[in-house]
């Protein structure tokens, strides 16, 4: 019933929403522990360019990144002219930014809730910054990364418009799931439509009601 | 030595505290709410950088100008007013947390001597959630001990805690105070925990310092708001001389006279802090007879100011020739006019009662012979 063709774009998507997370996660953690403790005054400007891609349309994002994606465009000329439009390696980078807010957003909201004290508390204690960032404020903020990597990685499994716009459906190097179903459709294959949209309807369901559960269990031990 | 000198505007709120305590013993930053001290603890672990600030510690200097010694380089402990325990980490991890970090080849404060002085041993493999307000401060206590610290600082460590949770810990503070030689600088507003804890008393108010010195000088400084409030007391560093366990009495010696106080306070030579409140004391012309009140000092009057329209608080000097430790009374304006009492007098204090401030078990003990 799973053809190889089938199961390329699943490890296909599976690659890309795992490299987007692991990404986001290198990325977004110094962003989001900047936005969570700076004064700075264009901090909420900031916050707001990292939130735009829930707003945004995917596919006016896409537009854009196709735009800096181009032959001639800045970025192609800094990578050497190679364009990175309809490249696996561009997927990369659009998911990056399509998921951004919702790995960002849930890791600086737990930064946010540990308040000052306990890294004064480490300060007093002979911790360096770096040491306390990571002795203290990492583990506390344990369930913010949870949060931040399942919805980054869901989100990314699910991307659609921005892929349609840069990646297009190409085999083995654009061709992902939601790619794959909408052709299925179109070209009236609708067992397997049915076999990967209902995959990914248990595969939601599983991954959230694991976070929460997750969830729960940390945010009980972390209580005060 | 510890000198500390922090200027700055906050808001509307001028901060401009300067002062000098020795570097030992226990030093209370004390003033009502809002009046600059934790601003001032603050400012010494450099967890706060006001731009115009001195502290030298011993001769090192932490801050001065443009030099600032950020906290994690500062050899300080510093107990918050809540206990604030990582909760990620069990009671253990939480108290090797500093020690650790400490890097000492020959640690000072020993791991097992801090546990064992504050009873935490049976608390290690639980999670700070489980632990009550009491045993999280001590915990809290510990981990900032077992930093290795030069110097530890207390920001109202008990004012988060009830009533019952406070009683629990101050025995603990206590002992902490004769088994360290850590000079400790302890924010309060509670000035019977000064009384208890305090050798040198620094009072503020509005950001400023009124006064600092020793602490049974600043409580019996006429100058001073301290003798005026409802429960001033003086405090009294007392030797034990003789116990009578036939009456179970002990008889200790202050500057100016003797004292006699219930219960067997020790070898003779021991040195305890009794606190006698000014409203337990009464004046006369002449020793008492047939009374039940055990203690009668001779002590001469040094003034003697109106604290309420009918209320007298008398500043006394113990001993027939003044010479003694300082000693406040509280009376009425009608005794004061009654008896015609002038500074200069040669009168007898009667001591109604006394606390000793450095034993829990003791709490305010009566001295009727009746007792």
């Amino acid at each position: 019933m799973i053809d190889p063709a089938m199961a390329e774009t699943v490890w296909l998507t599976v690659r890309l929403a795992a490299i987007t997370t692991v990404a986001l996660l290198v990325l977004g953690t110094p962003l989001a522990w900047w936005l969570a403790r700076t004064d700075a005054w264009y901090k909420e400007i900031v916050g707001a360019l990292v939130a735009l891609p829930i707003v945004l349309p995917p596919t006016v994002l896409g537009f854009y990144l196709l735009i800096a994606m181009s032959p001639t465009s800045p970025l192609t000329q800094m990578l050497g002219g190679r364009s990175l439009a309809f490249s696996f390696e561009g997927l990369v980078v659009g998911s990056v930014i399509y998921s951004l807010p919702f790995v960002v957003n849930p890791i600086r909201n737990a930064f946010e809730a540990i308040g000052t004290r306990p890294l004064e508390v480490a300060a007093t204690l002979r911790a360096s910054p770096f040491d306390t960032f990571f002795s203290v404020a990492v583990p506390l903020a344990s369930p913010g990364f949870l949060t931040g990597a399942v919805l980054g990685f869901a989100h990314t499994i699910g991307e659609f418009g921005v892929v349609l716009m840069i990646g297009g459906s190409i085999p083995g190097e654009t061709k992902v799931l939601s790619i794959a179903i909408f052709d299925y459709v179109e070209t009236l294959q609708w067992d397997k439509a049915h076999l990967l949209s209902g995959g990914m309807l248990v595969f939601s369901f599983v991954v959230i009601f694991l976070m929460m559960l997750i969830e729960k269990r940390l945010g009980g031990r972390l209580a005060r | 030595m510890i000198t500390a000198r922090f200027a700055a505007a906050l808001g509307s709120f001028r901060l401009d505290a300067a002062f000098e305590i020795p570097g030992s013993g226990v030093t209370a930053l004390f003033g009502p709410s809002g009046c600059g001290k934790t601003t001032v603890l603050r400012c010494m672990a450099g967890l706060a950088r006001l731009a115009d600030g001195h502290l030298a510690i011993n001769g090192d200097v932490w801050q001065d100008g443009r030099t600032f010694l950020a906290p994690h380089r500062r050899p300080i402990g510093y107990v918050f007013q809540e206990a604030s325990l990582f909760p990620h980490m069990s009671v253990r991890d939480n108290l090797l947390y500093g020690f650790k970090r400490a890097k000492a080849v020959r640690p000072a404060v020993g791991f097992d001597d801090v546990v064992d002085l504050l009873g935490i041993g049976r608390l290690f493999d639980r999670p700070p959630t489980l632990l009550s307000g009491g045993e999280r401060q001590r915990v809290a206590i510990g981990r900032a001990l077992l930093s290795q610290p030069r110097l530890l600082l207390m920001d109202e460590p008990l004012s988060a805690l009830d009533r019952f949770s406070k009683d629990d810990i101050l025995p603990y503070l206590e002992r902490l105070h004769g088994a360290l030689s850590i000079p400790v600088v302890y924010v309060s507003h509670d000035i019977a925990e000064v009384e208890r804890l305090a050798d040198t008393l620094v009072l503020m108010k509005e950001g400023t310092v009124q006064a600092a010195g020793p602490l049974r000088d600043v409580l019996a400084d006429p100058a001073l708001p301290l003798a005026r409030m409802p429960q001033a007391a003086t405090v009294f560093e007392a030797r034990v001389e003789a116990v009578d366990a036939a009456y179970g009495l002990t008889e200790v010696s202050v500057p100016g006279g003797r004292l006699l106080v219930p219960g067997d306070l020790g070898a003779r030579g021991t040195a305890r802090r009794v606190r006698v409140l000014a409203s337990d004391v009464s004046l006369g012309r002449q020793a008492p007879v047939d009374t039940t009140i055990l203690n009668a000092l001779p002590a001469v009057i040094l003034a003697g100011e109106p604290t309420s329209d009918h209320q007298m608080t008398v500043f006394l000097a113990l001993g027939t020739d003044g010479q003694g430790a300082r000693l406040l009374a509280r009376i009425s304006r009608k005794s004061w006019d009654a008896l015609g009492f002038a500074p200069g007098d040669a009168v007898v204090a009667r001591v109604k009662g006394m606390a000793l401030t450095d034993q829990s078990a003791q709490k305010v003990a009566p001295v009727h012979g009746e007792a």
